[in-house]
């Protein structure tokens, strides 16, 4: 087994990428062993700790945003929209259950599915008509996509009673429910009360997963065609490759990333809104922010950046007024640092 | 022995606006035969590439490779068919690796899917080392290994020129349409090509058209050669013949 193993990767030119790739989980392995040993001995502020669950939140997301602006090469400016969907198809489904009385580790599980599969399924019908087209189409429509799909939210009302599921754009009373019946979305309110399972191990876990299906794609046939695509598109067509197809394939795998992402972060709230802080254009481009001065297909760079950047503006409370001067300050040394590393 | 025809092209014409860019173009290629196409700048000669591998769609014509029909339909269908090219700006994957650029043109001939990509099902392993070797070979044959992991970028022209056919090749295609492989190149580098184009013609039992200005190149391995001017045919014929033709010197060197 092991002399297959080794045969497997002898091949010269995997050696560099075989590398980057287990220095990748590497870092992501040992950091989470540090983090836990520190909570062990109890030497972690209670605000690094809240901090825990959105670090692997952001690096998910980068990761995910990469995968389409660095490898696929389009721009998106809705990835929040896809974190949303992820967040509240999942919400909907663990604060029924939890009204129904289960509440299992597995209810979580079957959560993270459904909060990835229904993002997909949102990537993929947005992808079918935007990305046959060139240029900045995806950016505009995804933009606009993100800001829609947080209005939307924020106007339903949704509830269920032994009839069925009820659905209002008024409020609570015009749902007309029963006496069994329970509330889940309070429009602008958001789903309270709902279930806080996310914890540090499983954020770790998932951005390992990402990690995993991320990198694992761009040594494939399928990432190795993304690509060539995203350098050259008439080269790529002239020697067969169906360009809408394999921009389709990352565009729908990043949003059901990125809806992975969304089940995790609603999962850490007790109350989940749509607000714009948390899933308006402006966390778009907090995630933009990270994947390029991460590196542009750079997937070790984009958790490097999502981390620092999540962690300064926090760390630099004390400060005040001054935090967000340093921040950007910080942003310019990682773009000169970054870029002389690509020389 | 009469060798069969590959690419038959009979009476296409296109206009952008009110220039009629290729007007009755035709053209027989047989199987192994290394063809030219030469005439002035801005005679048309890249247009009927891109006409033949379905960039453009041609006002009215055929154009049939051994027998089917490419009319109508895409690149991506017309390579699937049999025709490779290379451009005459160099258009390679130029962020990826000397390696990846002829793995990814492998795609057809190695084929699994996305989710085997992920997950490394044993056919994943299997396929890459096959992709890889096969890769090397081509490379090896261009002498390009040793240059396998550099960035397809960073290659000096002359080998991208060769990595761009080496990258058509990895299609398996019948037909390779070479887009001025030696622009920009000393001579050295064009006799070096020269027998590059000729070995991969025999190796691979190759029908090869190309499109060049270089006339050391084109008098030393094409064997048959169609003048364009003004988007017609001027004359067509053995290499020699056509080169000694009145006409043809005077559209190439004026009155």
């Amino acid at each position: 087994m092991g002399s297959k193993l080794l045969s497997k990767f002898n091949i010269k030119t995997n050696n560099k990428s075989f590398l980057y790739n287990i220095s990748t989980y590497a870092i992501v392995v040992l950091a989470y062993i540090i983090i836990e040993r520190l909570i062990f001995t109890n030497s972690i502020t209670s605000l690094m700790k809240g901090l825990l669950v959105p670090l692997c939140t952001y690096s998910i997301l980068a990761i995910s945003l990469n995968l389409v602006v660095g490898i696929s090469g389009e721009l998106s400016l809705g990835h929040a929209g896809f974190m949303c969907i992820g967040a509240f198809s999942s919400a909907i489904f663990t604060k029924f259950m939890k009204e129904m009385g289960v509440q299992t580790i597995w209810i979580f599980i079957i959560a993270i599915i459904i909060g990835a599969l229904v993002a997909a399924f949102f990537g993929f019908i947005i992808g079918i008509p935007v990305l046959r087209l060139r240029g900045d189409y995806l950016a505009i429509v995804t933009l606009a996509f993100g800001e829609i799909i947080k209005n939307v939210i924020n106007a339903i009302y949704l509830g269920f009673d032994e009839k069925g599921v009820h659905i209002s754009l008024q409020d609570t009373t015009s749902l007309n429910l029963s006496d069994n019946g329970f509330v889940i979305i309070k429009g602008a309110q958001g789903i309270t009360a709902s279930p806080k399972y996310s914890t540090f191990t499983i954020g770790v876990i998932l951005l390992l997963i990402t990690i995993f299906i991320v990198l694992n794609l761009i040594n494939s046939r399928t990432g190795r065609s993304i690509m060539a695509i995203r350098d050259n598109r008439i080269a790529a067509e002239s020697i067969g490759l169906d360009v809408t197809k394999y921009k389709m394939i990352a565009f729908t795998l990043s949003a059901g990333l990125s809806g992975m992402a969304g089940v995790l972060y609603a999962h850490n709230l007790s109350t989940l809104q749509a607000l714009p802080k948390n899933f308006g254009y402006n966390m778009s481009i907090t995630i933009l922010v990270f994947v390029v001065l991460g590196g542009m297909g750079n997937v070790r760079g984009s958790i490097i950046a999502a981390c620092i950047l999540t962690l300064i503006p926090e760390l630099l409370r004390s400060l005040s007024n001054y935090r967000m001067l340093i921040y950007a300050v910080v942003l310019i040394v990682i773009m000169l640092f970054t870029h002389k590393k690509e020389k | 022995m009469e060798n069969r025809t590959i690419l038959s092209v009979q009476n296409i014409s296109i206009s952008f606006g009110g220039l009629k860019a290729v007007n009755n173009f035709s053209i027989k290629i047989k199987e192994k035969e290394l063809y030219g196409l030469i005439g002035p700048n801005g005679a048309g000669k890249t247009t009927i590439f891109n006409l033949l591998t379905g960039v453009y769609k041609p006002d009215s014509g055929k154009i049939l490779l051994e027998n089917t029909k490419l009319v109508g339909k895409s690149c991506i269908e017309i390579n699937k068919l049999g025709i490779a090219r290379t451009f005459q700006n160099i258009r390679l994957f130029s962020n990826m690796s000397v390696l990846d650029n002829v793995k990814t043109a492998l795609h057809e001939s190695y084929k699994y899917s996305t989710f085997t990509g992920i997950f490394r099902l044993p056919k994943y392993f299997d396929y890459e080392k096959k992709m890889t070797n096969e890769a090397y070979e081509l490379l090896k044959m261009f002498s390009l290994e040793k240059d396998a992991s550099l960035k397809a970028s960073n290659l000096p022209y002359g080998k991208q020129r060769k990595l761009e056919i080496a990258r058509a090749l990895s299609t398996k295609p019948t037909l390779l349409l070479l887009d001025e492989p030696a622009a920009g190149m000393n001579s050295n580098e064009t006799k070096e090509l020269m027998d590059t184009i000729s070995f991969v013609r025999d190796k691979f039992n190759m029908t090869i058209l190309l499109i060049e200005h270089d006339m050391k190149l084109v008098s030393g391995i094409c064997e048959k050669l169609t003048v364009l001017n003004f988007g017609e045919v001027l004359k067509e014929g053995d290499t020699n013949e056509v080169l000694n033709d009145e006409e043809v010197i005077k559209a190439y060197l004026g009155d």
